[in-house]
């Protein structure tokens, strides 16, 4: 079997952002890390590697640094990484990502592919789905269980209000994976030198990138502030005792 | 402009919030139609238009290669300039979908209509931005909650039966619903949560601690329930419970939407957060901007002693 995990590198949603010149936030001085939710698809990846014995690769569009987040993924078992280079890929939209990835997937034989469900920076949940859909594979969405056996995929689809919906479909297939799915594992130092050694190929994306956009984006700016509510700082007892008067004062819980 | 909406349908039952999806029709000023795989002999949206209805017992509930190739037909026959969906399991699976065979922009979890452009959230709500298609058609997907009705649906729609037998490769198996049991958060009147921000599984006990001493309940955001130091009964949002009490504060929570949406409807609302720009300022009556490891033993301690 082949298996191929697709991973974005995005910034801590901690940070203070800024907004940059070139209709994006301004990406200087911020601490980056893998997508939470391909956290999950490289871990669901790499226990059904360990299942099949399966060959796993990793892959990534973006500029040099993301090789930092792929070393990760490395770590946590991914037997190659594929780094489509691209300094400009936070300017594209989801389907020309799309594009370029299952450009390069196209006639590699994946049986099955892993995304994450939404990027935390872009949140479009489209990614997934498009390479799918470009590559002529069904697609699986937000899936938390996932299963294989008998050269058959069960997945467990989250949908609202409590409910899972059960689908079954046989490879090749690509999912996306939502929180929760696994409990992904951190890297152990021994394999995070192990990880050092593997091969680890950058292609240019001007090689695969055949597409164009269809869409852009017009303004960034900082949501208005809402609730207009009252900051507490400083000393945490004092903030205790402020808290606690407004409290008495605002609600009924206290009396 | 008109535009094509898509109401969902799921375990035999059809979903409200279609209603979503006319409140932002309206505001685009636009001619609404709508699809929908349903029952035609059961319960059928409030709307006034041309509805396109597959049979679900042919179609299938879940069977994204069939509801995509039936909407296309519909497509063909309307010629919309938009498509729009709920950004729900059932939307964001199918939009990418009409998307690629349209060679149409979509763009997702629309939060507001400025000026009859496109506002979409990134960052966890820390920055906005407003998108613009590049085609004649664009799919849309709204995020829930964003485009409310101001008025109950009314109307009767004219029903035009699309065929097509359900061909995917997906095969829906069945449904499982969370057991619901243990704690009733939704009759707390006061609920203490803990996010992320807790760090790890032993800090919950300040939570916990700072709920008694308030004489309420614990909950928890979603990454602290994944990793399993507190039980989904008690998670809040979305995808757990939706709970509106006297006080709720979240200690340690960015404020995703997800989670705002369980909680936002709470009398008052108190935030313990280090990060003064999280997105629960939008909601919090009170924002501590402190550690919470060091915020609630005292708070819990002061609150004992009155
Ligand atoms: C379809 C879908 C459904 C979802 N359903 C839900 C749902 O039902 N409920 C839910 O909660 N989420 C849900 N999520 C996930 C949601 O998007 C967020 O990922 C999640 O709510 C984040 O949880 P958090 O705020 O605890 O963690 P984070 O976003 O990581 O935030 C942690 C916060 O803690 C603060 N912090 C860190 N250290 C400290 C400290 N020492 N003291 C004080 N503050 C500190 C940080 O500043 C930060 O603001 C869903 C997501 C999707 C896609
Ligand atoms: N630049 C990228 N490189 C590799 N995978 C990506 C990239 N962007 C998005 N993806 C994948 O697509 C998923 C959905 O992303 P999005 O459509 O941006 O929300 C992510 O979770 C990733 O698995």
């Amino acid at each position: 079997m082949k298996l191929l995990v697709c991973i974005k590198q995005v910034p801590d949603m901690e940070s203070k952002f800024k907004i940059g010149t070139d209709g994006w936030y301004d990406r200087e001085g911020l601490a980056w890390r893998m997508n939470e939710y391909d956290e999950y698809g490289v871990e669901q990846a790499v226990q059904l590697k360990e299942q099949t014995g399966a060959d796993l690769t990793v892959l990534c569009l973006g500029p040099e640094q993301v090789k930092e987040t792929m070393k990760k993924a490395l770590a946590m078992g991914c037997d190659r990484g594929v780094h489509i280079a691209d300094d400009q890929s936070h300017l594209k939209d989801p389907y020309e990502i799309a594009s370029i990835i299952a450009e390069f997937a196209r006639d590699k034989n994946f049986d099955l592919i892993f995304t994450g469900m939404q990027s935390q920076d872009r949140a479009s949940a489209q990614v997934g789905v498009m390479v799918a859909e470009l590559m002529g594979l069904p697609a699986v969405t937000t899936i938390v269980g996932f299963a294989y056996a008998d050269g058959k995929v069960t997945v467990k689809r989250e949908l609202e209000g409590g409910v899972k919906a059960t689908v079954e479909v046989a490879p090749p297939v690509l999912v996306t994976c939502q929180l929760g799915l696994n409990t992904p594992r951190y890297p152990t130092l021994p394999n995070i030198m192990k990880a050092k050694k593997k091969e680890l190929l950058s292609i240019p994306a001007a090689d695969l990138h055949k597409a164009s956009g269809l869409q852009e984006t017009a303004k960034i700016e900082f949501p208005a502030k809402k609730g207009g509510g009252v900051f507490l700082e400083g000393e945490v007892s004092t903030i205790a005792d402020r808290l606690i008067g407004i409290l008495k004062e605002k609600t009924a819980v206290l009396a | 402009m008109k535009i094509l909406l898509v109401a969902e349908y799921r375990q035999g039952k059809l979903l409200d919030n279609y209603t979503e999806l006319l409140a932002f029709a309206g505001i685009m000023g636009a001619e609404s139609v709508m699809f929908t795989v349903a029952e035609a002999a059961g319960a059928l949206p409030n709307f006034d238009g041309r509805l396109y209805l597959a049979e679900v017992s042919q179609a299938g509930e879940y069977n994204p290669e069939t509801h995509r190739q039936l909407l296309l037909d519909v497509v063909e026959m309307e010629q919309p300039e938009m498509i729009v969906l709920s950004h729900s399991s059932y939307g964001w699976d199918l939009a990418p979908r009409l998307a690629v065979a349209l060679r149409a922009a979509q763009i997702s979890e629309v939060v507001a209509v400025e000026d009859g452009q496109l506002v979409a959230s990134m960052c966890n709500g820390k920055l906005r931005r407003t998108l613009k298609s590049r085609g004649k058609i664009t799919v849309v997907t709204t995020q829930a909650g964003a485009f409310s009705p101001t008025d109950a649906a009314t109307g009767a729609p004219t029903v035009i039966p699309v065929g097509g037998a359900a061909s995917g490769k997906v095969k829906l198996l069945g449904y499982e619903t969370a057991k619901p049991g243990g704690v009733d958060l939704a009759r707390a009147e006061v609920i203490v949560s803990a996010g992320r921000g807790v760090g790890k599984p032993e800090n919950v006990a300040m939570v916990a601690n700072l709920a008694k001493a308030l004489g309420g309940e614990y909950g928890a955001s979603r990454p602290v329930v994944d990793s399993l130091w507190v039980e989904h009964n008690r998670q809040v949002g979305t995808t757990g419970h939706t709970v509106a009490p006297k006080l709720y504060i979240a200690c340690g929570i960015s404020g995703a939407v997800q989670h705002l949406a369980g909680m936002k409807k709470s009398e008052f609302v108190v935030a313990i957060n280090t990060d003064r720009d999280a997105p629960i300022g939008d909601v919090a009556d009170v924002f501590a901007v402190a550690d919470l490891k060091q915020l609630l033993p005292i708070l819990t301690e002061k609150l004992q002693a009155l």
